[in-house]
């Protein structure tokens, strides 16, 4: 047998010796079943991709994304040197673009960062706590749900003042409800088992229950749901900058490139057309594979 | 959602709306008496305001204003923003409506047709929609409908209500300008208005129609699958009959819980799909009010949109426990 053979053997094992093998196996298994499902697969190549692109951003641009050349503005596609074009300031847009999908992963990355972790303490305590700490953290979760996000956020970034930090800010402030329905959900449901007692009785308080014993139960579904989540995060995201109150000029965010270009969409289709393109590329990829992780990790509401 | 949580979210609502506006970094009081303002002109106009109040209390007299259809005046044009908001609502609602009015006349047939031939060609082009739905930034495909359709092939209006030589020509009664031609039997402008929103409002409804068709298509497999449909075949009904008459009938209820849902967040959807198409409607007014810091306005629209979202919400959860036994 050779070594791969023998360490696949020792992934796909029924009967694993250590709590690290049992782990890790099934870890593999869920790989292999994502691996079956070439959708998902794709949309996981895609944010390798914008993953590696990001990066290499300052290998791969041909351009500096911020030097401007007005004698060459909105230069057509498929020019010399300038592959997609330029923009209004005779900036080359695929370099743009290129440095742009850093400011995408960074927003994508907070914001999935921020919200999960803000709903798993709120619903975890709520869930664990019962009586009227749940009450009263339910029904501001309650609130939070009923709002209109986009509208919301709107509201907290124009308190806050236009910009990336205050637009991830915004963006998780109406983000974090679901989350915490679900890490609620799962905490009434781990709280009475067996085991839980156990760990009671041999002496451990709340926080240990919480953090050691409830927390790692909680994330395969919060995983799935922010997969899931994340091409909203990104249109939410792009949607503000589209507005202006997101990252401002001369950055090179896509919603900002996209009403930059707006002006010209009848004239110069590409300026805006292009960031449009590379949005929408990289929310559906985290569409898709939120959709094959859902049915790795969560069979129960698989789409059929 | 009984009445003391409905209450209790609404109360939520402006609380974070009087948040905001206490938090924000602009002074009320001296956007009012400008900078060179006396001492105590400042100070008479901070106590008018009610700012010398404690926190609390100007929380109260805030929810007492807006009880009362008071949003403030909107520091850009000195009107009541409650006034400039009755003016640009019917916009939106018209927009929202006819978007959600494309989403289910659409939506529902696709979503049904994709749940009984499950895994045909036709299951997976209602897959692509859905998933291109959720994918697509909404601004964006605005600004390529407008290139395509208005740029390139010109088969509708661009930007706007109506062109401009037919603004105000009808008398304004419902506030919705398809309507208002109609009443005023004034046919070229209802042909302009129609040219005008058939854009934006097949953008929206395209997005509610991946909402709803996907939401349909799940609720037709649940009931495809249930045992009563199996009684119904073997005891020789037609398949039209098991699927419209059986199955279609039990999901009714569930379905127009989902379109009020999805008229929701098309009313929401619809402030960006308004600022690439010129549409002045509310959308518009908060975005512009935003970028003009005049905070009662962007106060006074989130909370009419966020009021309205609420209401749906609750229409939609009332309906599904008074039409659905199962819930009772």
């Amino acid at each position: 047998m050779s070594e791969t053979q023998t360490l696949r053997a020792w992934l796909l094992t029924d009967a694993p010796t250590s709590r690290r093998h049992a782990k890790l196996a099934s870890l593999y298994k869920g790989w292999l079943s994502l691996r079956s499902n070439s959708m998902a697969m794709f949309g996981l190549a895609i944010l390798i991709i914008l993953g590696l692109i990001a990066a290499a951003a300052p290998l791969l641009a041909p351009h500096d994304p911020f030097f401007q050349d007005l004698g060459n503005r909105l230069g057509p596609l498929g020019a010399e040197d300038h592959v997609l074009g330029t923009d209004s300031l005779g900036r080359d847009i695929l370099s743009r673009l290129i440095y742009g999908s850093r400011i995408t992963l960074y927003i994508v990355t907070l914001v999935a960062l921020i919200a999960p972790i803000a709903g798993l303490l709120v619903g975890t305590v709520s869930g664990y706590a019962g009586g009227w700490i749940d009450m009263i953290l339910m029904r501001i979760t309650d609130i939070f749900l009923a709002f209109p996000r986009l509208v919301l956020a709107l509201a907290f970034v124009a308190a806050l003042g236009a910009g990336i930090e205050n637009a991830v800010l915004a963006i998780s402030l109406t983000a974090w409800p679901p989350y915490a329905r679900i890490a609620r959900a799962e905490t009434l449901t781990i709280r009475s088992s067996d085991f839980i007692s156990a760990i009671r009785l041999q002496g451990a308080g709340p926080l240990r229950i919480i953090t050691k014993h409830i927390w790692p139960l909680c994330i395969s579904s919060l995983i799935v749901r922010v997969t899931l989540d994340m091409a909203g995060i990104i249109l939410a995201a792009a949607g503000l900058g589209f507005l202006g109150l997101g990252a401002q000029p001369p950055s090179p965010e896509w919603g900002a490139m996209i009403s930059e270009g707006r002006r010209f969409i009848l004239d110069y289709w590409w300026v805006a057309t292009m960031p449009g393109l590379a949005i929408f590329t990289v929310s559906l990829a985290f569409n898709l594979l939120g959709d094959g992780l859902r049915d790795v990790l969560d069979p129960k509401d698989s789409g059929q | 959602m009984t009445f003391g949580s409905v209450t209790v979210t609404m109360l939520g609502l402006l609380f974070v709306t009087f948040i905001i506006g206490r938090v924000m970094p602009i002074d009320p009081v001296l956007s009012i008496v400008g900078e060179r303002a006396s001492k105590s002109t400042y100070d008479a106009v901070y106590n008018q305001l009610g700012l010398d109040k404690p926190l609390l209390v100007q929380f109260f007299y805030y929810i007492w204003d807006v009880l009362h259809g008071d949003f403030g005046t909107s520091l850009l044009n000195a009107r009541p923003v409650a006034d400039d908001i009755r003016r640009v609502f019917p916009a939106t609602l018209e927009l929202a409506s006819l978007g959600v009015l494309f989403g289910i006349v659409l939506g529902v047939p696709l979503g049904v047709i994709a749940a009984v031939r499950r895994g045909s060609w036709i299951d997976q082009i209602a897959r692509v929609v859905a998933l291109v739905g959720y994918s697509m930034p909404i601004f964006w495909l605005g600004l390529m409908g407008l290139l395509v359709f208005y740029g390139i092939l010109g088969w509708v209006g661009g930007p706007g209500r109506v062109g401009i030589f037919y603004v105000d020509v009808v008398p304004s009664v419902t506030g919705m300008i398809l309507i208002d031609s109609i009443i005023d039997g004034n046919w070229t402008v209802f042909k302009d208005a129609f040219s005008h929103i058939i854009l934006p409002a097949s953008l929206l409804g395209y997005y509610s129609l991946a909402y709803v068709s996907r939401m349909t298509r799940s609720f037709m497999l649940e009931q495809l699958s249930a045992e009563y449909i199996t009684t119904a075949r073997v005891k020789g009904m037609s398949e039209r009959a098991v699927i419209w008459r059986h199955a279609f009938r039990n999901i009714r209820v569930q379905l127009i819980t989902v379109i009020a849902l999805s008229y929701a967040n098309l009313l929401e959807g619809s402030v960006l799909t308004e600022i690439i198409f010129s549409w002045p409607g509310i959308g518009s007014y908060i975005t512009t009010a935003l970028l003009s810091a005049d905070m009662n306005a962007v106060l006074g629209g989130t909370v009419v949109v966020g009021l309205i979202f609420i209401l749906l919400n609750i229409f939609s959860d009332l309906l599904y426990r008074v039409f659905d036994p199962r819930a009772k």
